[in-house]
């Protein structure tokens, strides 16, 4: 090769290479604008509403002074809402999942039931809290509970469990089904001893991400009519007299951090601002904590199950 | 047809077997015996159907929709034909056992892999499955190899041992039939050979039908050798015989590697 044919194909090489250096730059530019818009908000809630979280903040109810107003009741309506909403969503969200995928004929009905199913995720949540508001509180008489509350939010993150227990589900390589089936087991062997357990980290990670959606939830909980100010408990769920389980509280009234945040904010004081700003920090805080938990349980179960 | 030329007990045979995908006629008028305790080998080019025709010993088939059978497959002693409909593929499978082309252990314990045929046919009193695996595992020469780990995970055993793992997994529930379909088609030498020692030490106890695209490997361990060919048997006969003698120009060309 002549010297001066290298240098062509060098010049060539570089000029090729410009793009591949363009689009590093855009491609971090873009990253930047969503972990910027983040960091700024995130940022901003830590310096409005830092020195309001301390223990009192934690186990004070809400009060008309901005100063001894705390967050109990709200996270403990967010805690129990929550129980409710996993409860529900997940056997529903799993056993619809693995009809879908295991047992349902292949037919324009199933294709039919995929899609709405698909669609039920990009539903507005107002819509899911007007349809809980006639359902849950009116028909059943569930009035505005953790019940419903936690039942309307079990709805809502439906489709994110039965989509995720899907993928997960499609996911198993076919040989270890035959595998399975290849000795003598029944669809629901194979669906039970194999298919659920190698699924549930998938399944898992699909119930957090929903769980965390649903933590922040203000609209559909709006709906159904959670107050906004509550200075009480729900009976708590475990007592000390046999049965030892309650669940009275289901049919209590009870508020959550997004409402409470909401109400804090709506006040003009400047002392409500910041606790609002607090109560954000901490509601994202508990889903950065839930996303966390998913994280580390994939990991864990992941490393237990490989084909 | 329940015995052969030589008088030798029939496990299974084939009568005017058919098979579609869908609207694809994938097994012509197949009929094929199946000697009892012996080694019969189906061997021919991709896309022949033998592994088709294995998988309906089984009736592994029966899980995907649009398939179907047309015939009879016959399960000896009792003359039943396993591709009725008003047989459970279930209990079809129960008495016939299948190895894959991919070792496929569950992601389980070695112990608990081997223990799975026996659970679902509802054993569950523990000393019983302890002895049942050790007798799989030696069956398989995977016991020695194990023992002191029974309880870790399968997956981390290496590709031979997890496909002397399925062989075990199959051994445990005693099939009448053993089905292998290309058993070594993703094993390297090694463990290829130590599978098919096993397999010629297992075919005085069992019925064997192995799947192979290796020719030297159906010479070596199989009594018949059926010869497939774009859905049909082509020839069949004593291994020996088929591979030195072939009375078919299409089986010589294939065996020769004129033609495959």
């Amino acid at each position: 090769m002549k010297a001066n044919e290298l240098d062509q194909i060098r010049s060539v090489i570089k000029t090729n290479k410009r793009a591949d250096l363009i689009f590093a730059l855009a491609g971090f530019l873009a990253l930047m604008v969503g972990v910027m818009a983040f960091v700024t908000l995130f940022g901003e809630m830590l310096a409005n509403g830092w020195e309001r979280i301390n223990p009192d903040f934690f186990s004070n109810f809400p009060s008309r002074r901005a100063a001894n107003a705390g967050i109990l009741s709200a996270w403990v309506g967010s805690l129990l809402v929550m129980l409710v909403t996993a409860l529900s969503a997940i056997p529903l969200g799993i056993a619809a999942g693995v009809y879908l995928e295991e047992y349902a004929p292949k037919n324009w009905m199933t294709d039919l039931i995929e899609i709405n199913v698909t669609n039920l995720a990009g539903v507005p949540s107002i819509v899911y809290g007007l349809l809980a508001l006639g359902v849950f509180v009116y028909t059943f008489g569930f009035g505005q509970s953790i019940l419903t509350a936690g039942l309307t939010l079990g709805l809502l993150i439906l489709p994110v469990v039965i989509v995720s227990t899907r993928e997960a589900l499609r996911a198993i390589p076919i040989h270890i089904r035959e595998g399975a089936y290849g000795v003598g087991a029944t669809q629901w062997q194979v669906v039970s001893d194999h298919l659920v357990p190698y699924a549930t980290p998938g399944i898992m990670t699909g119930v957090i991400i929903g769980m965390s959606r649903a933590i922040g939830e203000t609209a559909p909980i709006i709906t159904i009519g959670a107050l906004t100010f509550i200075a009480f408990l729900p009976p708590s769920p475990i007592t000390d007299t046999a049965p030892f389980l309650n669940f009275e509280w289901l049919f209590s009234g009870f508020t959550v951090m997004p409402i409470q945040m909401f109400n804090w904010t709506s006040r003009p004081e400047e002392a409500f601002q910041q606790n609002a700003a607090a109560a954000g920090l901490i509601l994202v805080l508990m889903t950065l904590m839930m996303n966390a938990i998913a994280i580390w349980l994939r990991y864990r179960l992941r490393k237990s199950i490989s084909w | 047809m329940s015995t052969t030329e030589q008088n030798l007990p029939v496990k299974a045979f084939t009568r005017d077997f058919n098979f579609y995908y869908g609207s694809f006629h994938a097994l012509k008028s197949i009929n094929l015996p199946v000697i009892e305790k012996h080694v019969t080998a189906l061997i021919g080019p991709s896309g022949c159907g033998k592994s088709t025709l294995l998988r309906s010993f089984n009736r592994m088939h029966d899980l995907y929709p649009g398939n179907r059978y047309q015939g009879e497959i016959v399960l000896n002693p009792d003359n039943t034909n396993i591709l009725d409909t008003r047989v459970d593929p279930i209990e079809v499978r129960m008495r016939v056992g299948m190895v894959f082309q991919k070792p496929n252990p569950f992601p389980k314990s070695i112990y608990e892999n081997v223990a799975y045929g026996l659970r679902v046919r509802g054993e569950k009193s523990r000393s019983m499955l302890d002895d049942k695996i050790e007798d799989a595992l030696r069956g398989a020469s995977l016991w020695n190899e194990v023992k002191d780990r029974l309880n870790q995970p399968a997956t981390a055993l290496s590709g031979g041992q997890q496909q002397r793992l399925c062989i075990a997994r199959c051994l445990a529930t005693d099939p009448e039939l053993l089905l292998f379909d290309e058993p070594t088609s993703a094993l390297d030498p090694i463990a290829t050979a130590n599978i098919e020692e096993l397999v010629t030490q297992l075919r005085d106890r069992v019925t064997i039908l192995i799947v192979t695209h290796n020719m030297q490997q159906a010479a070596r361990v199989s009594h018949y050798t059926a010869y497939m060919y774009l859905g049909e048997v082509v020839e069949y006969g004593i291994t020996d015989e088929v591979f030195l003698r072939p009375k078919k120009k299409e089986t010589e060309d294939y065996i020769t590697g004129r033609f495959g």
